[in-house]
């Protein structure tokens, strides 16, 4: 109870940059199996759009920078890369990421921090802006920077994505934090110029309070839901978690696509928890959306509605996916999905 | 050192009213907010995390001392904590702000819940929040009073076990692509994911006894805290409307549709 005691700010930081009024972004980088997140490409366009100096960071053990560094370099619009090799930051928690960004920020030439509106960041960004005492941006849309003003417009969406909010933070907000709705800026180049890189010493947490125990990570051999191009989603008409299976994936394979779900499917089990699209699971903006039997709840929809075709199979002909659909057909969908799948391949 | 007696564990949920999840909503023409006239209820997220309160009592019995359920927000809001206390919680702060006074922001609620838990006098092991709020789904508000804490997080949990006798608490999270299992010392901030529990009904009886379970009102400046808003709300508009394109009589023109935006196969 006792040690909740107001830490002050480290201010031991004290570099020197070439003394500019713009903007200046750190993007927060996530990477997995030494790969960057499609989502972080995603969050640098977007700090890109703020009209200034772009600085990456990426945390990470020893091993893991190692492969990385090399490749967040090259990161299209980066002019520097900050990195911090620690064995705690080997599977990162924001307990024990947040000092090393306080005293990053902290006296620092950084006017914005970026990063995906993914389950870390989401984890991160707040509890950091909340140690600095400013507001944070969920999941923006478009971002607009005013110079002069100092002052960044957001749109993101409120209410499962039925209105958008404009919202302003003022220079009176000192660092802007916000993340970035991935679907909604396209990824970084992967091959741009050469950044400066820069190492950060890790800022050790004695005794942490929260210990990493494990992460279970769903395998699939499709592409990742959260990017790909192609996705055919199932719901509560699936029935069970075998034919979830059996049906949908001839469809996914023979499209190339992902497999998503609605909350109804995940629920009853049909499909795993990574799977689910809408509101309160993952947000999509695919080339081709296929929902098969879904009703098109507003949740739902909140998770694909901004894809560029959406096809629907439904047997209820006043299901309201068909408000929102491009194709509908008003079908069983296990007498569609076959016939489908057949005729696809000729 | 002696050995202390029970470790009692005391729980505070915070809790918002929010248009019910199911209600269509409209943006009002002025374009500064939408229609509120609308039936409101507890927020999803938050009925679960007053359901997983009530449930680590069942499972700890006296081990959990008090349940207290904490909302900032208009007049209203009152009717959200009662829920709350009918779904078993003992008591309710209710940190009132004016009907037209416009919505705090994650960062200032965090800050009242910071000052409603230095309040107590014996403390506060675990706060248990949504995840997010389904009107501004910000998803800041956990994560921000644990900053200000200094207290660890654990977000999105699916499972939450708590260990009364050494202070620590397993919890699973959702993630990106997978699970993971934290370790977390108390006093800690847990986010509901919606796979946590299935929220109960609170019983008509139960019910009638929420009426008389104690609600202590306090005011912002009972706290000491500022809530207005930082980030300026310039306006809410309509998402553009997508057009639907109708409906086809079979697969065949289904395919033709899809070659059309040139879509086919990409495995023979």
């Amino acid at each position: 109870m006792l040690r909740n005691g107001t830490r002050p700010l480290a201010r031991t930081i004290t570099r020197s940059y070439a003394t500019s009024s713009g903007p200046h972004a750190l993007v927060f980088l996530e990477h997995r199996d030494g790969i960057i997140d499609s989502g972080s490409l995603s969050a640098l366009t977007a700090a890109q759009r703020l009209g200034g100096e772009v600085t990456g960071i990426v945390v990470g053990g020893p091993e893991q920078l190692k492969e990385v560094v090399p490749k967040a370099q090259k990161l299209g619009g980066l002019t520097n890369l900050l990195h911090s090799a620690s064995s705690q930051y080997a599977a990162p928690i924001p307990e024990t990421v947040t000092p090393l960004l306080e005293k990053v920020l902290s006296n620092s030439p950084y006017t914005h921090v970026v990063s995906a509106h993914s389950s870390s960041a989401k984890s991160l960004l707040p509890r950091v802006a909340a140690k600095l005492d400013v507001p944070a941006v969920s999941d923006v849309t478009s971002v607009e920077h005013n110079a002069t003003e100092n002052a960044t417009t957001f749109t993101r969406p409120i209410y499962a994505g039925n209105a958008i909010a404009t919202v302003r933070a003022a220079s009176s907000v000192p660092i802007k934090f916000f993340t970035v709705r991935s679907t909604a800026f396209k990824p970084a180049e992967a091959d741009g110029a050469e950044a400066k890189v820069i190492e950060v010493e890790p800022v050790e947490v004695t005794d942490p309070q929260t210990q990493h125990v494990k992460t279970e990570i769903t395998k699939s051999d499709r592409p990742d839901l959260g990017v790909a191009s192609r996705v055919v989603s199932g719901g509560r008409a699936l029935k069970n978690a075998e034919t979830f299976k059996t049906t949908l994936e001839p469809l996914a394979d023979v499209l190339g696509a992902a497999i998503g779900a609605s909350r109804a499917a995940v629920d009853a089990g049909y499909a795993d928890n990574s799977l689910q699209v809408g509101q309160t699971g993952k947000v999509v903006a695919p080339e081709l959306y296929m929902a098969l039997g879904i009703s098109g709840a507003i949740q739902h929809l909140a998770g694909m509605k901004d894809s560029k075709l959406i096809v629907a199979v439904n047997k209820d002909p006043d299901a309201p996916i068909f408000q929102v659909a491009d194709v509908g057909l008003v079908a069983d969908l296990y007498d569609v999905v076959p016939e489908l799948v057949d005729k696809l391949k000729q | 050192m002696r050995p202390t007696a029970a470790r009692l564990l005391n729980i505070l949920v915070p809790v918002k009213r929010t248009i019910d999840y199911a209600v269509k909503i409209r943006v009002n023409p002025d374009q500064k907010g939408v229609d509120l006239n609308v039936k409101h209820s507890m927020n999803p997220f938050d009925e679960i995390a007053v359901e997983e309160a009530v449930r680590l009592r069942e499972k700890l019995k006296d081990a959990v001392k008090s349940i207290k359920v904490v909302t900032i927000g208009p007049p209203k809001s009152v009717e959200t904590l009662r829920t709350a206390l009918a779904m078993g919680a003992d008591s309710g702060v209710h940190v009132e702000i004016p009907e037209s006074a416009p919505p705090p922001e994650p960062l200032g609620v965090a800050k009242a819940l910071r000052a409603v838990i230095e309040r107590q006098k014996d403390g506060v092991d675990l706060v248990i929040l949504g995840k997010q709020a389904i009107d501004d789904d910000a998803s800041q508000t956990g994560q921000m009073l644990a900053g200000l804490m200094n207290w660890p997080q654990a977000t999105f949990a699916s499972k939450l076990v708590v260990d009364t006798a050494s202070k620590e608490a397993n919890v699973t999270r959702e993630i990106d692509g997978g699970l993971e299992e934290l370790k977390c010392k108390l006093p800690l901030v847990v986010t509901t994911d919606l796979r946590l529990n299935e929220p109960r009904y609170a019983s008509l009886p139960n019910i009638m006894k929420a009426k008389k379970k104690p609600i202590e009102k306090l005011s912002p400046s009972d706290l000491g805290i500022d809530l207005t808003p930082r980030i300026e709300t310039l306006k809410v508009t309509e998402p553009p409307k997508r057009v639907g394109g109708g409906k086809v009589e079979s697969v065949d023109e289904l395919i033709a549709k899809l070659k059309e935006a040139g879509i086919t196969a990409v495995k023979a």
